[in-house]
C-alpha cells in the first residue's frame, strides 16, 4: 500500500473529488443548458471555486448549519443536498428541492443543515449567528458557516455579524469567498483593506487567508477553525481566494475581465486539474479511479437534467401554498 | 333610617359587578309587592336579571329610570305600607342618598371569593354567611355543571343564605379552579366535591347540582350519604342517556365567538339573554391553557359519543337522601322528560318559560323551591 | 385569577410564562436586561421602559442584551427561529425597521415560501409603536402598514393589557414570523387579566362596543379614542359599534363586513399616515365586498401625510382625535356635530 501523505483517508479524498465533480459537471452543464433558453431567470455558476465548498463541507455534518450566498449550488452539493432535487428547482419544476418556488438563487435544505442560498448579499450572516446561538442554547456541538464574496464583505451584516459572534462567543466561521470581482467590479476597486484578515482582527477574530483552488490549504485552515470553534473557542474567519470560471451571471460577457484571465485560469489553475494531479502523481489515487468517477458523475448529471426536463410543472394552486403556517 | 321603609337597591350579582342598567320595570308604582315577586329587571355587562322583592308593602317609588346605569347599592325604588306619608319617603331618599356618599368603603354585602387547596387541586369557591341572624350551621353548597363556574349561582347564592351558609365552587378544569382535572370521572368529580368538604371542615351539607354537577351531587350523595343532608337536582345529567351533542360537542369546540354564540343559545329558553359579554367571558375561560384539556377529558368520560355514561336514577330511588327535581321545561341540552326519572321518590317541579338554565332565569322560584326543601 | 394589571406587565408576563413553558424561547434586544459588562447593577433596565424588568432573574442567559447592531441581532434571532429556537427579540422602536428591514423582508417572510413549504421561522419582533410620546419623526411611527404589506408576516397589534397578554403568547407559540407592535402610550392602561396563560387566536377582531348606527373599525390607541367618540355620538342618538381589529395580518374581514351590513356606515381610525393604511385596506375592502351595505361613503380618519412632529401642539393634531372621529361618524350620518 502506497504511503498517504495527505491528511484525508483515500475513500474521503475519493469522496471530495466526487464532490468537486459533481459541482463542476453541475455547472458546466447548467451553463449548457441556460444557453438553450430552457431554464427561467439568473444562474450564477460556481465553477472554478469548488475547493472551496469540498474543503470546508468535509469537516461538517448535517448537525452543521451554512448560510450561502446567491453562487449557492456549489454550497448545497457539498453539504449533501439532492442533486436532482436541486436541478428541479433550477428548471421550475413541482419535484424540486423548494418545489419551484425559489429558484436558482434559494435552494435549500434544512434537514441538510442548508440554510439557503441568499439573493441578497452578506445577508447570511447574522441568519448563521442565529443558527450558531441556537446550537449553544441545544448544545449539539453545531457550527454555523456563512460564506459571502468579496463584494458583500462591504455589507454592513457582515461586520456587525463578526462583532456579535465575537461578543457572544458563536461557533460561527466567515467564510469570504474572494473571487476578484463583486458583479464586474474589482476588488482592488471596492474594498478598502487588502487582506480579509484585517477586517477579522478589526474585530478580533482570528483569520486566515489560504489559496482557494487548493483543496487542501483550505481543508486544513478550515478544520482548524472549525474545530476551535466547535470546541467553544469562538467566531474566525477564512478567506479563499479563488477563480470564477464564468460571469456574475449566465449571460455576462465579461468585458471586465482581461484577454486570455479566463482560458488562463483554466489551464492553470483549475482546482480539479490540481487535486487530481496531486493524489495522482502521490500514488495514492489511481487515474482509473478518477475516470470512473468522472463517468459516474457525468450519468449523474445527465439523469438529473433528463429527470429535472420531464418533471411536472407546478400547478396554479402552488402559487398560493406555503406562505404561512396557518393563516 | 325609617324601619317602615324598604329600599330596592342596584343588586350586585358577583364580585365584579360595578355597575347595571335598569332596562324596565315588572311593576308600576302603586302595585301592591309580595316578598319574592319580580319587580324591575336590570342589565349587566354579563348577564340579563331580575331583582326580587325582599319586602312586601306597596312600591310608593320608582326612581331607577329605564336604560339608565346605576352603581350597585343605589337606590332605584322604595317599597313602604300604604299609611307611611309621602314627606317620609321624600325624606328618606334624600338621606339614603346621603348616606352613600359617605359610606363609601362599606364592606361587600355580596359573596366572597376564595381558595382552598384540595386533593383534586387548588379551588376557588364563593362563601356568603347566612342571612337574618341564622346561625350559619347549616352548609350548602352549589355545583355547577360542565364548562360552567360558581357565577352561575349568581341570583341564587343572597337568597339561599337565608337557610344557612352558601358554599359555591368552581370544579377542577372550571372557573378559576386549578385546570387539571385529575380524574374526569363522576366518581372523580364527586371525590373532588367531598375534598372541598374536607378542606373547609363541612361536615354535612345539602348538595344542590346543576346538570353536570347534578350528577355529581347524586354520586356523593350515593357514596356518601352521611355527608349529605339533601339533594337538589337542576336540570341534572345521570338521570337518563340523552344530552344534546350539538350543545357538549359544540361548546368544546368552539373557538370562536361566532361558534361559541349559536351553542350557547341552547342553553336559555330566551336566547336574547346570551350577550355579547357572556360569550366573551366564556371564550376567555376557554382560551386558558387546560381548560381545552379538561373539557375534552371531562366530555368523553361523561358524555361520549352524545350519550351519557353514567344513569344514576335506579340507584337514587333506593338511596335515603331527600331529593328534590327542579328543570326548565324547554331545556334543549337535557331532556326535561328526565325530571321523572325518580318517580315518586322526588319533588319534582318542571318551570314554564326556562331552560336548561333554570336557575338564572327564573331564579325567584327555584329559590324558593330550593329554601323549602332545604328547610323542610 | 384575574387582577388588574398594566399591559406593560401583561407583556412581561406573557414572556415570563412562556419561556417557563417551552426552553427554545429567547429573549433578545437593546437593553432588554440593561447593565451588561456594565461595572453597576445586571437587571438595571429591563428594556428601554421596563418592560422585560424582572425577566432576567427568572431566566438568566435565556436573555440577552444585544449591541447596537439591529440587522445582527434581528438576523441573528430568524436564523435560530430557522434552526428550532423561539426567540422573541425587541427592535425597540418599530422605526428602527430601517436598519434591519432586509431580514424581516426577504428572509423571515421568505423562507416558508422560497423553500417549498420546508421551512419555518417562530420569531417574534416585538416593538413599540404610535405618537403621544414627543419622541418627534423616528421614534413614533405606526408603521403597520409596511408590513401587513408583506406576505409571510403576521401583525398585531393589541389595545389593552389583556389582548396584549394573549396574542403575545399566542405569537410566541405562532409558527410564522410576528411583527407584535406595542403603542407605548398603552403601557401604563390597566384592565382584568388572568394570572394564568392563554392565547387569543389571530384574525378575530374585538367588538368593543355594540352599535346600530356606524361602524367604527381601529387598532392599538385609536381604539381608545374611538370609544370616547362613541360616548360623543351617543349623547346625539348615534351608536356607535366599534371594532378593535387586534391582527392586522391576519385581519377578520368578517367581522367588519357583519357589521358593516347591520350599520351601513363605516368609519376607519388609522394613527399611520393615510397613503397604503390599514384605513385605506379596510375601507377598499368593505367598498368591494359590502357596497350594497353602505348608505355612506366610508370614511377615514388618519394621520396626516406628514412626520411625526416634535411640538406637542403639533404631535396633538397629528393623532386622530375623538373630535376628529365623531365629525367623520356624522358625515356618515349626515348629522350635525352636537354643540
Amino acid at each position: 500500500m502506497t504511503n498517504n501523505p495527505f491528511p484525508l483517508p483515500k475513500d474521503e479524498l475519493l469522496a471530495a473529488y466526487r464532490t468537486m465533480r459533481t459541482i463542476r459537471d453541475f455547472e458546466e452543464r447548467l451553463h449548457v443548458e441556460f444557453a438553450k433558453g430552457d431554464i427561467p431567470g439568473f444562474v450564477h455558476l460556481y465553477a472554478g471555486e469548488e475547493a472551496c465548498a469540498a474543503g470546508i463541507m468535509s469537516h461538517l455534518t448535517d448537525v452543521d448549519r451554512i448560510a450561502s450566498t446567491h453562487r449557492g449550488h456549489g454550497h448545497c452539493i457539498a453539504k449533501g443536498v439532492d442533486v436532482h432535487a436541486m436541478m428541479a428547482e433550477i428548471y421550475g419544476k413541482a419535484t424540486g428541492a423548494c418545489r419551484g418556488k425559489g429558484g436558482s438563487m434559494h435552494i435549500a435544505d434544512l434537514s441538510k443543515g442548508m440554510m439557503g442560498a441568499n439573493g441578497i448579499l452578506g445577508a447570511g450572516a447574522p441568519l448563521i449567528c442565529g443558527a450558531a446561538l441556537a446550537a449553544k442554547f441545544r448544545g449539539d456541538g453545531g457550527v454555523g458557516i456563512t460564506f459571502f464574496g468579496d463584494g458583500a464583505s462591504n455589507q454592513g451584516t457582515v461586520l456587525e455579524s463578526m462583532n456579535l459572534a465575537a461578543i457572544w462567543n458563536l461557533p460561527v466561521i466567515f467564510v469570504v469567498e474572494n473571487n476578484g470581482y463583486a458583479e464586474s467590479t474589482s476588488v482592488d476597486y471596492a474594498t478598502a483593506v487588502d487582506s480579509y484578515v484585517d477586517r477579522a482582527s478589526g474585530f478580533g477574530l482570528p483569520g486566515v487567508t489560504v489559496d482557494g483552488t487548493d483543496f487542501f490549504a483550505v481543508y486544513e485552515a478550515a478544520g482548524e477553525i472549525i474545530k476551535r470553534a466547535r470546541e467553544g473557542g469562538g467566531p474566525a474567519l477564512l478567506e479563499c481566494k479563488m477563480i470564477r470560471f464564468f460571469g456574475h451571471f449566465e449571460g455576462d460577457a465579461q468585458a471586465y475581465k482581461a484577454k486570455g484571465e479566463n482560458d488562463y485560469n483554466r489551464t492553470n489553475r483549475d482546482c480539479l486539474k490540481i487535486f487530481a494531479g496531486r493524489v495522482t502523481s502521490a500514488g495514492v489515487v489511481s487515474a482509473a479511479e478518477i475516470a470512473l468517477i468522472d463517468r459516474e458523475v457525468a450519468a449523474l448529471i445527465d439523469e438529473a437534467v433528463g429527470q429535472a426536463k420531464g418533471a411536472p410543472l407546478p400547478s396554479a394552486r402552488d402559487l398560493l401554498t406555503d406562505v404561512y403556517v396557518a393563516y | 333610617m325609617n324601619e317602615r321603609i324598604k329600599p330596592i337597591v342596584m343588586p350586585k350579582w358577583g364580585l365584579s359587578m360595578a355597575e347595571g342598567k335598569v332596562t324596565g320595570w315588572l311593576k308600576s308604582a302603586g302595585a301592591k309587592i309580595a316578598v319574592g315577586d319580580e319587580i324591575v329587571e336590570v342589565e349587566t355587562d354579563k348577564i340579563a336579571g331580575v331583582v326580587e322583592a325582599g319586602d312586601t308593602g306597596t312600591l310608593r317609588r320608582v326612581l331607577g329610570a329605564p336604560d339608565t346605569v346605576y352603581p350597585v347599592k343605589a337606590l332605584i325604588g322604595v317599597i313602604a305600607a300604604d299609611d307611611v306619608p309621602d314627606e317620609e319617603i321624600d325624606a328618606y331618599v334624600a338621606e339614603y342618598a346621603a348616606h352613600a356618599a359617605e359610606a363609601g368603603d362599606e364592606e361587600e354585602a355580596g359573596p366572597r371569593y376564595e381558595f382552598v387547596d384540595t386533593p383534586a387541586g387548588r379551588l376557588r369557591y364563593a362563601r356568603r354567611s347566612q342571612t337574618g341572624g341564622g346561625d350559619g350551621a347549616r352548609a350548602i353548597i352549589l355545583v355547577h355543571g360542565f364548562g360552567g363556574d360558581l357565577d352561575n349561582w349568581l341570583f341564587n347564592i343572597d337568597t339561599l343564605a337565608e337557610a344557612g351558609t352558601v358554599y359555591a365552587l368552581d370544579l377542577p378544569g372550571h372557573g378559576q379552579s386549578d385546570k387539571a382535572v385529575k380524574d374526569a370521572s363522576l366518581k372523580g368529580l364527586s371525590e373532588a366535591l367531598i375534598g372541598f368538604m374536607d378542606a373547609l371542615d363541612i361536615t354535612s351539607a345539602h348538595l344542590v347540582g346543576h346538570s353536570m354537577g347534578g350528577a355529581v351531587v347524586a354520586q356523593t350523595a350515593l357514596d356518601q350519604p352521611g355527608r349529605v343532608s339533601s339533594i337538589t337536582l337542576i336540570s341534572s345529567a345521570g338521570l337518563g342517556e340523552e344530552i344534546n351533542r350539538d350543545y357538549t360537542d359544540g361548546f368544546v369546540a368552539a373557538a370562536s365567538r361566532r361558534d361559541l354564540k349559536p351553542v350557547l343559545e341552547h342553553l336559555f329558553h330566551d336566547p336574547a339573554t346570551v350577550t355579547r359579554q357572556l360569550v366573551d367571558d366564556l371564550l376567555k375561560y376557554k382560551r386558558l391553557d387546560g381548560v381545552d384539556a379538561a373539557l375534552k377529558a371531562l366530555s368523553s368520560a361523561l358524555f361520549p359519543g352524545g350519550r351519557q355514561s353514567a344513569v344514576l336514577a335506579e340507584a337514587l330511588k333506593a338511596a335515603p337522601t331527600p331529593v328534590l327535581v327542579i328543570w326548565g321545561e324547554s331545556d334543549q341540552v337535557i331532556p326535561a322528560a328526565h325530571a321523572a326519572a325518580l318517580g315518586d321518590r322526588a319533588r319534582v317541579d318542571v318551570i314554564g318559560e326556562a331552560g336548561h338554565m333554570v336557575q338564572m332565569e327564573k331564579a325567584g322560584r327555584v329559590n324558593e323551591l330550593v329554601l323549602n326543601h332545604i328547610t323542610a | 385569577m384575574a387582577r388588574k394589571i398594566s399591559m406593560k406587565q401583561a407583556i412581561n408576563e406573557a414572556l415570563d410564562l412562556e419561556m417557563r413553558r417551552d426552553p427554545t424561547v429567547i429573549v433578545l434586544g437593546e437593553d432588554i436586561v440593561g447593565g451588561a459588562g456594565a461595572p453597576g447593577e445586571i437587571d438595571a433596565w429591563g428594556g428601554v421602559l421596563g418592560v422585560t424588568k424582572g425577566l432576567h432573574a427568572k431566566h438568566g442567559n435565556r436573555l440577552m442584551d444585544t449591541p447596537l447592531s439591529e440587522s445582527a441581532y434581528i438576523g441573528a434571532a430568524i436564523g435560530a427561529a430557522a434552526c428550532g429556537m423561539r426567540p422573541v427579540a425587541e427592535l425597540m422602536f418599530l422605526d428602527f425597521m430601517g436598519v434591519c428591514f432586509d431580514q424581516i423582508l426577504n428572509q423571515a417572510a421568505k423562507f416558508k415560501y422560497m423553500f417549498g413549504g420546508k421551512a419555518k421561522t417562530p420569531v417574534v419582533i416585538r416593538a413599540m409603536v404610535g405618537a403621544g410620546f414627543r419622541a418627534a419623526a423616528q421614534h413614533s411611527q405606526m408603521l403597520t402598514p409596511l408590513f401587513t404589506h408583506v406576505p409571510g408576516l403576521k401583525v398585531v397589534c393589541p389595545s389593552d393589557a389583556y389582548d396584549a397578554k394573549g396574542l403575545l403568547i399566542q405569537a410566541i407559540r405562532d409558527d410564522d414570523p410576528v411583527i407584535f407592535c406595542e403603542h407605548k402610550a398603552l403601557y401604563g392602561s390597566e384592565c382584568d387579566v388572568p394570572e394564568e396563560s392563554y392565547a387569543i387566536p389571530f384574525a378575530e377582531a374585538n367588538v368593543v362596543r355594540e352599535g346600530k348606527d356606524v361602524t367604527i373599525v381601529s387598532y392599538g390607541l385609536t381604539v381608545h379614542r374611538a370609544l370616547e367618540a362613541a360616548e360623543t355620538l351617543a349623547k346625539t342618538g348615534v351608536q356607535a359599534e366599534i371594532i378593535d381589529l387586534r391582527t392586522l395580518s391576519p385581519i377578520d374581514w368578517d367581522t367588519v363586513i357583519e357589521s358593516v351590513e347591520t350599520t351601513g356606515r363605516l368609519v376607519v381610525v388609522d394613527e399611520a399616515n393615510p397613503r397604503c393604511s390599514i384605513a385605506g385596506d379596510v375601507a377598499a375592502h368593505v367598498a368591494q365586498n359590502a357596497f350594497g351595505a353602505l348608505k355612506a361613503a366610508p370614511q377615514m380618519v388618519t394621520a396626516p401625510h406628514t412626520p411625526v412632529p416634535f411640538s406637542p401642539v403639533l404631535e396633538d393634531l397629528y393623532i386622530p382625535s375623538a373630535d376628529a372621529i365623531v365629525a367623520a361618524a356624522n358625515k356618515t350620518t349626515a348629522r350635525a356635530l352636537a354643540a
